[in-house]
């Protein structure tokens, strides 16, 4: 094989979103020679696309708020599969987050007052995301960027890392190739930290740019970490459904938290017609309490509007089943009868223009069409809360690649929250093994060898595969099989399909050489995607009811028994094996929190 | 707008040069330029080098040069073209190539290393910092910079001068030099460096920047030219003078 680089750092961090960010600011703090390596340039990871918010108890608007209220709503939402350890901290650590960021740059919304503004969103009990009209994740991603930029830490873009080196059973570094030359190169390390995000590139509607193929969970796995709740995929309820070209892009809960109500085609406000038991207490049954609600939360229960997001995505769902949806397969999204133009135009930018500019509607004369849209992954690697340290040694997890925070379902406005604390927390504790570890591991020469050749196989083969037709192929069978409603017949087609796609990668031929090559590039962001799939497609078969982000037409209720385990899988050889694993429990002096009042 | 045909002309090469290729394209309806390109990874040409990431104008990086306007690739509707209409796709030309539609724009990067970083002034009792949201509005406008580096390639500046780059920060420089000076809690001056090392007086306002910007940021207007007065106030202004000379401030141009 040709010649590589090698770096030696303590600690790397593949991924620069803001998880990424976070954790390398913190690792190289406390001392550590650090490395951020990400797969585009700095700061244009998927964090960048996040809108609406982060939420953390400030309290500002609602001084009743704290963190036992936000950890309760938490919980809930999550349909109490959370770690509920995970759960707290974050619920704690946030909002001395968000005053971080401020004190490194970023300008929040403003209350009267001066303070930081927060809004409503689906499943907070209290209006709790901070925000900066709908591009808070730009604001966030900046302010790290901005500030990691003079902490001395060596960055690395466009590098593809492809698979995470240990010596004996601990890590010892990771190696990939860079984008624009296809060279290699080895990156020595003794902790590494992953926040490398999301998956939803397997499906054909989603919200997640190209970058979210899963390489994360596919290199945690290879390693032999374990997996936890991947049947949990979060459709987001309004992704755009028009024209084709934009089907899935977000449109944030915002428009929501600012008053937006979700319409069928004859114009009924038809979220009254699914408030689940779970919420019927907390939720207002008529419109008149539902409007009173945004003024007066004291006295008012919340909109159906705002039931965490799977409540929602299951019943635009279910209207478009129906027959009651609107022209191009969505529901109608209302905000122009209900705000006025310099409101809409002041609190949702992003949306005006994202709809002005690529459907031609005018949301402050016009509803907008939505659909749901794949969106988040809840689970991701297992980890242990308070270190965020995975079964193997210095290997340290945060943000979307990491499981347990959000349950079964998450909640808006708590990603961006999860990002900062659990990154911090990530970075914090690496740099803490890091410290333990005396000598630099060693790295077996050979393995890279093969590896190299390994990875070059999409060039030199004799194959007649397109990396893109089996692209579009899994996308297909995974928007069908494994979407929003499942049943066993259907996720058995999809994982025979997976087995067909594996076979077919492995005939896969690309054009041209080594030099930023997409097609090669997603020849080998396939196998990520391949593995996730898979790891989704078991783990919903397991899990025989239905909860948060994972649905089954033929298991249409909760279970008591699937209530208190985790679906865990764990690479053994070329297979994927299954277990369950009991849920860590909550100590006595938090129960009464979800006691019914 | 039904299905429309149309040609692409797309420069493919690297460093050493190349030529353009033509590709027929069949658009669906609202289709963007960015979509069309992928059409034609996916059925033509599987090595054909582009960035993006998100396909919703939010991360700035599918910038390339339409019929010679910079523009995002995503946020371009092929309905704004005539059916039939050959389309010429060509990198940024500031940059130096690195393959087909993809440049090095470590330039600005390297420029954004050399801006001294935010320092806040102290908190409030209760351990917050307070602003209001009037004197925040201009800052905000200035965060809405997804960083496509569009005002840059536009910049004529550096787009005919290669030697100028040295010496020259460029417009999303400025948006950011001003961003922080007009922030309410900083308290860094980055007024002297302004003029002595980052170039800003070798803008001559004509406000190529502002006109391509995807986000509509005033740049010319809201951060170039106040940085200007700024840069007037604190050197040619007499009473400013004197008081630097009594004083003796300490300039960031000096780190």
């Amino acid at each position: 094989m040709d010649k590589y680089e090698t770096h030696e750092h303590d600690v790397i961090v593949v991924g620069a979103g803001g998880a990424g960010l976070r954790a390398a600011i913190e690792a190289s703090a406390k001392g550590a020679k650090t490395a951020l390596i990400c797969k585009s340039l700095l700061g244009k990871a998927h964090t960048v696309m996040a809108e609406g918010g982060i939420a953390a108890a400030l309290g500002n608007v609602y001084p009743e708020d704290g963190w036992k209220v936000h950890f309760r709503d938490t919980m809930r939402g999550g349909k109490m599969l959370n770690n509920w350890r995970m759960a707290q901290l974050h619920a704690q650590e946030a909002p001395a987050r968000v005053l971080e960021l401020e004190e490194w740059g970023a300008l929040f919304d403003r209350t009267k007052d001066g303070r930081i503004l927060q809004r409503d969103f689906g499943g907070h009990r209290y209006a709790r995301l901070a925000h900066v009209g709908d591009r808070t994740g730009l604001e966030m991603i900046r302010t790290l960027q901005q500030h990691a930029v003079h902490k001395g830490i060596d960055v690395f873009m466009e590098f593809n890392v492809q698979r995470l080196v240990k010596d004996g059973d601990k890590i010892a570094g990771a190696f990939g190739y860079y984008r624009e030359t296809g060279k290699f190169a080895l990156f020595k390390a003794k902790a590494v930290v992953l926040a490398s995000g999301g998956v939803g590139k397997s499906w054909k509607f989603t919200s997640n740019s190209w970058e979210c193929t899963g390489d994360g969970i596919a290199l945690a796995a290879n390693a032999g970490a374990d997996l936890q709740d991947l049947e949990f995929i979060q459709f987001h309820p309004t992704g755009m459904v028009w024209p084709p070209s934009v089907r899935g892009l977000l449109v944030t809960e915002g428009v929501r938290g600012d008053g937006g109500t979700l319409r069928n085609k004859s114009g009924k406000r038809m979220m009254f017609d699914y408030i689940p038991e779970f919420f019927k207490s907390e939720t207002a049954d008529t419109e008149e309490e539902a409007d009173r609600w945004y003024d007066d939360k004291k006295a008012n229960r919340r909109t159906p509007d705002l039931l965490p997001r799977d409540e929602v995505a299951r019943a635009i769902n279910s209207e478009v089943k129906a027959g009651r949806g609107s022209p191009h397969g969505g529901v109608f999204l209302d905000i122009a009868s209900r705000r006025t133009p310099e409101f809409i135009k002041r609190r949702l930018p992003s949306m005006y223009h994202q709809f002005k500019e690529l459907a031609d509607v005018d949301i402050t004369t016009e509803p907008m069409e939505v659909g749901p849209t794949c969106h988040y992954a809840m689970g991701g690697i297992r980890n242990e809360a308070d270190s965020t340290a995975t079964k193997v040694p210095g290997l340290f997890v945060a943000g979307e690649v990491a499981a347990g925070m959000h349950g079964a379902n998450r909640l808006g406005g708590n990603s961006l929250s999860d990002l900062v604390v659990f990154g911090r927390r990530a970075g914090l504790y690496a740099a803490e093994y890091a410290a333990t570890v005396k000598t630099q591991p060693t790295v077996d020469a050979g393995e890279l060898e093969e590896l190299a050749k390994d990875l070059l196989g999409p060039l030199d083969g004799d194959g007649d595969e397109s990396p893109y037709t089996i692209h579009h192929d899994l996308q297909e069978s995974m928007q069908a099989n494994v979407g929003i409603v499942r049943r066993e017949d259907e996720l058995k087609v999809a994982l025979d399909d997976l087995q067909k796609f594996k076979a077919r990668l492995k005939k896969v031929k690309v054009d041209g050489n080594r030099h930023f090559n997409p097609g090669w590039h997603l020849a080998l962001d396939l196998r990520s995607m391949l593995i996730v799939s898979e790891a989704c497609a078991m783990a919903a078969l397991e899990r025989k009811e239905s909860r948060g982000g994972h649905t089954r037409e033929d298991f249409p209720k909760t279970d008591p028994h699937f209530a208190k385990v985790n679906i865990v899988l764990q690479r053994v050889g070329d297979e994927l094996q299954r277990r369950e694993e009991p849920l860590p429990v909550m100590p006595d002096e938090l129960k009464p929190l979800f006691e019914e009042k | 707008m039904a299905a429309s045909n149309f040609t692409f002309r797309v420069w493919r090469g690297d460093k050493s040069g190349g030529n353009f290729v033509e590709y027929a394209v069949e658009s669906e309806e609202g289709m963007v330029v960015l979509d069309c390109i992928h059409k034609i990874q996916a059925t033509d040409a599987g090595d054909l080098a582009v960035r993006w990431n998100c396909k919703a104008g939010k991360c700035g990086s599918c910038s390339a040069e339409i019929n010679g306007k910079p523009r995002l690739m995503c946020m371009t509707r092929m309905s704004t073209f005539e059916p039939g209409a050959t389309i010429t796709v060509t990198p940024l030309k500031t940059f130096p190539i690195l393959r087909d539609l993809v440049t090095d724009v470590s330039f600005n990067y390297e420029k954004a290393k050399q801006v001294p970083g935010f320092k806040p002034g102290k908190k409030e009792a209760d351990g917050t910092y307070r602003m209001q949201q009037e004197d925040i509005d201009r800052v905000q406008e200035f965060h809405k910079c997804i960083e496509c580096f569009l005002c840059q390639t536009v910049c004529h500046v550096i787009r005919d001068h290669e030697d100028n780059k040295e010496a020259f920060a460029g417009p999303r420089l400025f948006v950011r030099y001003a961003s922080l000076e007009m922030h309410p809690l900083d308290t860094n001056d980055r007024v002297a460096l302004l003029k002595e090392k980052q170039g800003l007086g070798l803008c001559n306002i004509t406000k190529c920047c502002t006109e391509v910007c995807p986000e509509h940021i005033k740049i010319t207007d809201n951060a170039i030219i106040p940085l200007k007065e700024r840069v007037v106030s604190q050197y040619y202004d007499p009473v400013a003078w004197l008081l630097r000379k009594v004083r003796g401030k300490k300039t960031e141009a000096a780190e």
